[in-house]
């Protein structure tokens, strides 16, 4: 704090009226910062990095691509082939999309295994809940603007869903194309809300960030901060750490981008939009799957749509679900373990989402649609309610340093 | 805090600084190095791409150009005017003496061949194409080509004589790849 005093010149004269340098001192270099933070909480500013690169590849791709259902497809093989460097900015930007879902989520697992969605931090949750929503519709209308048959009879069935509603379903799916099937019309506005979104998800961060601050970063321990001796300034050990950890997330996106382009891609997609023809097998993007094995695995349409929507809704109540007092389900033994199965559980999800839906796969899906639902909604208020902890440590240095903490961990671990 | 940045001061004297400028130049200079590799890739898209970059040549036929008669054909998604001069178009381009010019230029040094004069049709001014292609146009004072926008006159060598405009049309890339068909670009 004491530097603000000491600056001089133009710096000073600029921040004394526009205090641009303050509020960088403030929030990303003194910014008081828990000691004990782990590398799972990198994965913030590695989402607002791949924000970034999103937008980037996305504006220099836009001024390439051409919404029109007759050109689309092709323009974007005249990215592939004649712009310099095109496949480089199409790869990046497609392959940036799985990398930004892999990121979000790890982050929302971190926060779901370290309670910080817990008081005072439910806004920033929420907020962040809201990011989730608005990516999954912005990834959803991209995968769109290809123009090829996962892109168009992705749209087909996603927009369907929503005919599911009685009465008003009809009326809103023929709204969402802006005719009687996905057509031109649709084309055009997906792109521009492709465009548009992301910077409604830039606005929403600044509000997380925002929020975040308020009352900085939850930690490893799930206790508050006590004292100055709990934190570390931002800058250098967590601008140092952030930057590490970026390096490393740049070498795989890297890899990815140029080893194995379209590893997480399908294959169909690369054969142009055929409204008269459904491919075999229809299967969303990965980032999808366990919400459309979800969708799948309810025999009935408008239960199913429900239910689907519902597995992202839930998240908004978390706050209010799980009340137990401790944060961080590094002592809470039985949360713990709940937690790991509803992990091993989305991605039991994420599997039978990519499975034809028949046979065996039906049953685990809604085995696993059912602890997806049971997790929030029953086993979070009832161990809030009934799980016994034992001492937590003081302070969070006192975690770090101590010993007795650390037998203490192992008899909650036994 | 105040506890960490005394316990920061009082290690200092231990702290290694050429081993810590080595690894700050090294990391920064990489980093510097890998995001301008990155930028230049990027901002390259959106120079001319390799569909565009095909369709900077073409080919004319002048068989059907009367003398006295021009054609405009497109290159590069500009106009390019191409006048079959008369003998008199001829004369009164050579003629001229160079001191005169704003943009020195002998009218042998702008044609391939005397009959056929092949210019940008793009005034050097500010862009406009001028007029003097078609019958009934303006070819302004010297008999060639005239621009609406700001008043360039341009002669029958396509040079400028009077207006704003700097420099002569420009002469593009071209030859004849037999006596009637030319190739531009």
């Amino acid at each position: 704090m004491s530097k603000d005093t000491e600056k001089k010149g133009i710096t000073s004269w600029i921040d004394e009226r526009l205090p641009v340098f303050t509020f960088i001192n403030h929030n990303l270099r003194d910014y008081p910062t828990p000691k004990n933070l782990n590398y799972f909480w990198n994965f913030g500013s590695l989402a607002g990095v791949t924000l970034v690169i999103m937008i980037i590849t996305g504006i220099l791709l836009a001024m390439q691509y051409t919404a029109d259902t007759d050109l689309a497809f092709d323009s974007v093989e005249r990215i592939m082939r004649d712009v310099n460097n095109g496949w480089l900015l199409r790869y990046i930007h497609m392959n940036g999309a799985s990398m930004f879902f892999i990121i979000v989520y790890i982050h929302i697992f971190r926060g779901l295994y370290y309670g910080s969605y817990k008081y005072p931090r439910e806004i920033l949750w929420m907020l962040g809940v809201v990011i989730l929503l608005l990516m999954m519709a912005t990834a959803f209308m991209g995968y769109v603007l290809p123009w090829g048959q996962m892109s168009f009879w992705g749209a087909t069935v996603i927009t369907n869903l929503f005919s599911a509603f009685p009465v008003v379903g009809d009326y809103i799916v023929t709204f969402l194309w802006g005719g009687f099937s996905v057509d031109n019309p649709t084309l055009t506005r997906f792109f521009v809300l492709h465009y548009l979104l992301p910077f409604a998800i830039v606005g929403v961060v600044a509000l997380h960030l925002v929020a975040l601050h308020q009352f900085g970063s939850n930690n490893p321990t799930g206790i508050d901060v006590k004292s100055d001796g709990d934190t570390i300034p931002f800058h250098p050990y967590y601008t140092v750490k952030d930057y590490f950890g970026l390096g490393v997330y740049l070498i795989i996106f890297a890899a990815l981008v140029f080893f194995a382009p379209n590893f997480l891609g399908h294959p169909d997609n690369y054969i142009p939009a055929n409204p008269l023809q459904t491919p075999a097998h229809i299967v969303p993007e990965w980032y999808f799957l366990p919400f459309y094995a979800i969708l799948r695995a309810v025999p009935d349409k408008l239960m199913g749509v429900l239910l689907m929507f519902a597995a992202v809704a839930v998240l908004f109540l978390l706050p209010w679900l799980d009340k137990h007092r401790v944060r961080s389900a590094q002592f809470r033994p039985y949360y713990k373990q709940f937690y790991w199965l509803f992990f091993i559980d989305c991605m039991i999800l994420g599997w039978v989402g990519a499975m034809p839906a028949e046979g065996i796969y039906v049953t685990i899906s809604r085995a696993a649609s059912i602890y997806y639902f049971a997790f929030f909604l029953i086993i979070m208020p009832i161990l809030s309610r009934y799980e016994k902890i034992g001492e937590l440590p003081s302070s969070i240095s006192s975690a770090v340093l101590s010993d007795k903490f650390d037998k203490g961990t192992e008899n909650y671990a036994k | 805090m105040k506890k960490t940045t005394t316990q920061a001061k009082k290690d200092s004297s231990q702290i290694d600084e050429e081993k810590r400028d080595f690894l700050f130049v090294t990391t920064a200079g990489l980093a510097i190095a890998g995001g301008a590799v990155t930028a230049v890739s990027l901002v390259n898209t959106m120079n001319p791409a390799k569909d565009v970059l095909a369709l900077s040549t073409t080919e004319v036929d002048l068989s059907p150009v009367e003398e006295g008669q021009s054609l405009t054909v497109m290159w590069r998604g500009k106009p390019i005017f191409i006048r079959h001069r008369s003998q008199e178009e001829i004369d009164s381009a050579s003629n001229v003496s160079i001191e005169n010019l704003k943009h020195k230029a002998t009218d042998d040094s702008r044609v391939e061949n005397p009959k056929w004069l092949v210019v940008v049709g793009v005034c050097t001014h500010l862009g406009c194409v001028p007029l003097g292609q078609k019958i009934g146009d303006s070819k302004g004072e010297f008999g060639g080509w005239f621009c609406p926008c700001h008043g360039s006159h341009y002669d029958t060598s396509g040079r400028i004589r009077k207006g704003p405009a700097p420099l002569n049309l420009e002469v593009p890339p071209y030859k004849f790849v037999s006596d009637d068909i030319i190739k531009i670009g």
